[in-house]
């Protein structure tokens, strides 16, 4: 039996070790009669270190391993998962997926499972590694939060938040010749600051170097804003011009690539994106790219596809959606890269997207701002109407009145019922500066957007 | 199992924690997946792994691995033990764990049909022969079907002398129709968005008689897209069962968790409006009429079991009486902080994550003199409304908005014409005060969603909601140019 990967520390050894895993099952299952297979190697050492009321109150830290297993039996298809990695757990999974795929129905349009694609090389990748991520301890993490509780100390306010660590591994073969692994290390540092008289402030950054994150910087940022988010004043619900700080800015990008921009709700008719279509002002261009720097890379998707790098809004117009190997089969054409493991049932998703960046300093996204709002982040966000975007959600930690180009004091928080395409379209100015943040998709890279008319629906009472 | 949480234990005290537990978990899981009458995925699934919690000078840590041997035992016991002593760096008041006997026995949910010994063909053809009949609608553009099983074997082992061994089944399923027309995406879901779920056997699965519905839903989303737009303004709205146990869910499930209320969830979900100073003085939380406990003895919920993962028994506990706020969700680390012991909320989403409080079955008692049909017949003006759309709720759980798939008119004590995209909003407190009725006892079901969703790292918790329709006066429906 081969070695698990996660006992290993180079990740070029780990990818080939949890290759090795994935080439071994793909040949038992054929070696179980499957006319094609897939094997899909996850794995993580993942660790978390959460804290409130500036103390650390939560402290975790995972190895795990996840083998996924696409039978085919011509158009019968069936997948079997587990954790057990040793023979006989191999076996049974190999023996599962062999019965549901005899037990199930032809799949029509199966286009059959991918193989490489053309300029992109099978085998291991590590783009977006750091080793200092990779073995950060607790004391590492312990380091950054203690950074993190001194700046809200120096505030006078309680500082919560998480500082998480990992390194994350996937490894595809497949019988049409997929043989392909990446390696990658994440890190994020969030926190929410609270001060005894009502304000709060937010503060967050990922990166695939843990080292290169300014806990303290986060922390200071967090801190003046609660303490400048006190004693908020009510205003109406109504219509008013908004500056979005990133961490609301990522909402939008992250519920247009979950409502809009995959294949597959192209297919089924659900999708705003239409090529061509105008969905937001000349300002905004939308990609997916998974292997800019600037965010947290993922070279290959869960079929061991190469992610292509996808046009998704070109100066407000609709160029294209990702795919997948089926949603691409259907359409005739080859998969992006943007997989999800199988059984898929959800289709393709943008997992890396980047918004372009414009030429507005901060200072001036609000300056312009005759009279309007900027918001620093968004909460429980939920669409209303999934074909128009419509969303609603709420702000939170940190939501201040602007007048004459200046923050004239916080208000309280708003519930907004918007069309996220409606509010691309009201784009006037975009941020020269961007934020690498994770999102409820993935991860993006963003800037601020200042927009004319942003649809506040209610109140709350802090 | 047992020589590994003794190994795991032991290695745990030797290097210094006061407190040790060891949970090892065995998830089984099986899924299928149909769209418009093609079978587009089946997927079994099979997790097993072990996580240590201990507390060493006053603060947690915790590790998880997914292999099942000795020297890995001793490696993540020490590694949470590190953990924890890295904890205690930045430690403010030391842990302090109220006093329960040790947790001993064995805990099974009853199945009466064992969805995982069901053929394979069998689940197939029962969930294809639903989507075939809503397909088949004219104007339906497209299904969606699933069915899903997870069973749950764990062992519990503490430092304490708990050990407890427990197996629990859940099952669910549906079926949804989709029907587009330009910009108009409709869709109505049977029995449930996302599934109807509940503890036991496949049993339940065909209790659902999902291929005898499939059809009229499929009828309501075509419909639905030909339906006048849902007015705004102030009315009486009905909710039923299907939309209820979200609003009990978010309402009040989430804001009764007093780790929420103390700021452990604060950067993510968090917090409370319902804070411990609103306990002290019986805040009015709602009507006379609403009675809501976290009762994790109540048959069929997937909130129910023997014990929590923190070796409490299963309990009901009392969150709101006759209206008036009286209790929380609570963990042997925060109920002696408001005087109490623990009422049995702490579960964990597997092996590799640590317990949280997560609602149990959070259940809006029902009240004896109106079913839900009477509700409606006693109801001259108001809106119907059934099967969530969306949700969501501000960071104290006060202003909601929800949608449901459909919505009713009521005239005279009669389900009239349809109306789509309707939702309707408000602040906690005073909706539920404005509640004028709640179902009887003949309309009380147990519902439930498997996919709550709390903490860092993300933990997904299957919980139950008892509920029986209810209605409440002067609610905003509807949000302006939507």
């Amino acid at each position: 039996m081969v070695s698990e990967p996660t006992q290993l520390v180079d990740p070029g050894e780990r990818s080939a070790q949890a290759l090795a895993l994935a080439q071994d099952i793909v040949t038992r299952a054929l070696a179980s009669g499957a006319t094609e297979a897939e094997a899909l190697v996850t794995s993580e050492d993942a660790a978390l270190t959460r804290f409130a009321n500036s103390e650390i109150h939560q402290n975790v830290a995972e190895t795990s391993i996840g083998v996924n297993l696409r039978f085919c039996l011509g158009r019968r298809i069936a997948v079997a998962a587990t954790g057990r990695t040793d023979d006989a757990g191999l076996r049974a999974l190999v023996e599962r997926a062999a019965a549901a795929a005899r037990s199930v129905e032809e799949l029509e349009d199966w286009g059959g499972l991918p193989a490489p694609t053309g300029g992109h090389p099978n085998g291991p990748s590590a783009a977006g590694y750091a080793a200092a991520t990779a073995e950060a301890s607790p004391e590492f993490r312990a380091d950054g939060v203690r950074a993190v509780i001194a700046a809200a100390d120096a505030a006078g306010v309680l500082a919560y938040g998480a500082f998480s660590t990992a390194r994350e591994g996937i490894a595809v073969s497949n019988s049409a010749g997929i043989h392909a692994a990446h390696e990658r290390t994440t890190s994020q540092l969030l926190t929410v600051q609270m001060s005894p008289d009502g304000g709060t402030g937010y503060a967050e950054a990922a990166a695939t170097d843990a080292t290169t994150i300014d806990a303290a910087a986060i922390g200071r940022e967090a801190a003046d804003k609660a303490r400048a988010s006190e004693h908020p004043i009510s205003l109406p619900a109504g219509e008013y011009s908004v500056v979005l700080e990133e961490y609301a800015v990522v909402d939008i990008a992250d519920m247009l690539g979950y409502l809009g921009f995959s294949a597959l709700a192209v297919q089924e008719g659900r999708s705003f994106a239409e090529p061509g279509r105008r969905v937001g002002s000349d300002l905004i261009t939308i990609v997916d790219d998974g292997s800019d720097p600037a965010g947290l890379p993922m070279t290959i998707d869960f079929e061991g596809v190469a992610k292509e790098r996808v046009v998704l809004v070109e100066r407000g117009a609709c160029r294209d959606v990702v795919y997948d190997s089926q949603t691409a089969a259907r359409a005739g054409r080859t998969s992006t890269g943007h997989g999800l493991p199988a059984p898929n049932p959800w289709g393709p998703f943008p997992l890396n997207m980047v918004v372009d960046a414009g030429a507005t300093p901060r200072e001036a996204l609000i300056g312009s701002l005759d009279r309007g709002l900027l918001v620093t982040r968004f909460h429980y966000t939920n669409p209303v109407h999934p074909k128009l975007a419509i969303v609603t959600g709420m702000t939170r930690d940190g939501t201040f009145l602007v007048e004459g180009g200046r923050i004239v004091g916080p208000v309280r928080n708003l519930r907004y019922t918007q069309s996220y395409l409606d509010a691309l379209a009201g784009v006037t100015a975009v941020g020269r500066e961007r934020r690498t943040l994770k999102g409820f998709l993935g991860s993006a890279v963003v800037p601020a957007l200042r927009i004319d008319a942003w649809t506040f629906t209610g109140t709350t009472e802090h | 199992m047992r020589d590994l949480t003794d190994r795991a234990l032991d290695t745990a005290a030797s290097l210094g924690a006061a407190y040790a537990d060891c949970r090892i978990v065995r998830r089984l899981e099986e899924s299928i997946s149909i769209k418009s009458a093609r079978l587009e995925g089946v997927a079994s699934g099979e997790s097993e792994g072990f996580g240590v919690r201990v507390l060493v000078d006053g603060a947690w840590g915790f590790a998880s691995s997914h292999r099942l041997d000795f020297d890995e035992a001793d490696r993540v016991a020490g590694l949470a033990v590190r953990i924890a002593r890295a904890s205690a760096s930045a430690l403010r008041d030391r842990v302090a764990l109220d006093a329960r006997p040790p947790a001993v026995g064995q805990y099974v949910t009853p199945v009466a049909e064992d969805p995982f010994e069901v053929s394979l063909e069998t689940k197939i053809g029962d969930l294809l022969a639903a989507d075939r009949a809503a397909v088949g609608v004219p104007g339906v553009s497209f299904t969606e079907s699933s069915y899903g099983a997870q069973r749950e074997s764990k062992t519990f082992a503490a430092t304490d002398g708990s050990f407890t061994e427990q197996v629990i089944t859940h099952v669910g399923a549906a079926v949804e129709a989709n029907a587009i027309e330009g910009d108009e995406h409709q869709r109505r879901s049977y029995p449930d968005a996302g599934g109807g779920w509940g503890a036991g056997g496949y049993e339940l699965i065909r209790r659902l008689d999902l291929a005898g519905n499939a059809a009229r839903h499929g009828e309501e989303a075509v419909a639905l897209l030909s339906a006048p737009q849902c007015p705004s303004g102030l009315t009486t709205v009905v909710l039923d069962p299907g939309q209820l146990y979200n609003q009990v869910h978010e309402s009040c499930g989430h804001p009764t968790e007093l780790d929420r209320v103390f700021g452990t969830e604060a950067s993510y979900a968090g917090t409370s409006f319902l804070t411990t100073d609103k306990m002290a003085e019986g805040f009015r939380y709602g009507s006379d009429l609403v009675t809501i406990v976290a009762d994790a003895t109540a048959a069929g919920g997937m909130g129910t079991f023997g014990w929590d993962d923190e070796g409490v028994a299963a309990q009901s506990v009392d969150l709101v009486r006759d209206g008036i706020f009286v209790g929380y969700q609570t963990s042997r680390e925060t109920a002696p902080r408001i005087g109490r012991s623990s009422g049995g909320g702490m579960r964990a989403d597997g092996w590799n994550r640590i317990p949280l409080i997560r609602m149990t079955n959070i259940n809006l008692l029902p009240v004896a003199g109106m079913s839900l049909d009477e509700i409606v017949a006693d109801t001259d003006d108001g809106l119907y409304l059934t099967t969530n759309r969306s949700w969501s709720i501000d960071d104290r759980r006060l202003n909601f908005q929800f949608a449901t798939e459909i919505a009713y008119e009521i005239k005279g004590g009669k389900l009239g014409r349809l109306f789509k995209n309707p939702t309707y909003t408000g602040i906690t407190y005073e909706f539920w005060r404005s509640c004028d009725a709640v179902g009887d006892a003949s309309s009380y079901v147990m519902l439930g969603t498997p996919n709550c969703g709390k903490g860092e790292p993300s933990q997904s918790a299957h919980v139950g909601h008892g509920v029986s329709g209810a209605r409440f006066r002067n609610v905003q429906i509807g949000v302006g140019k939507w």
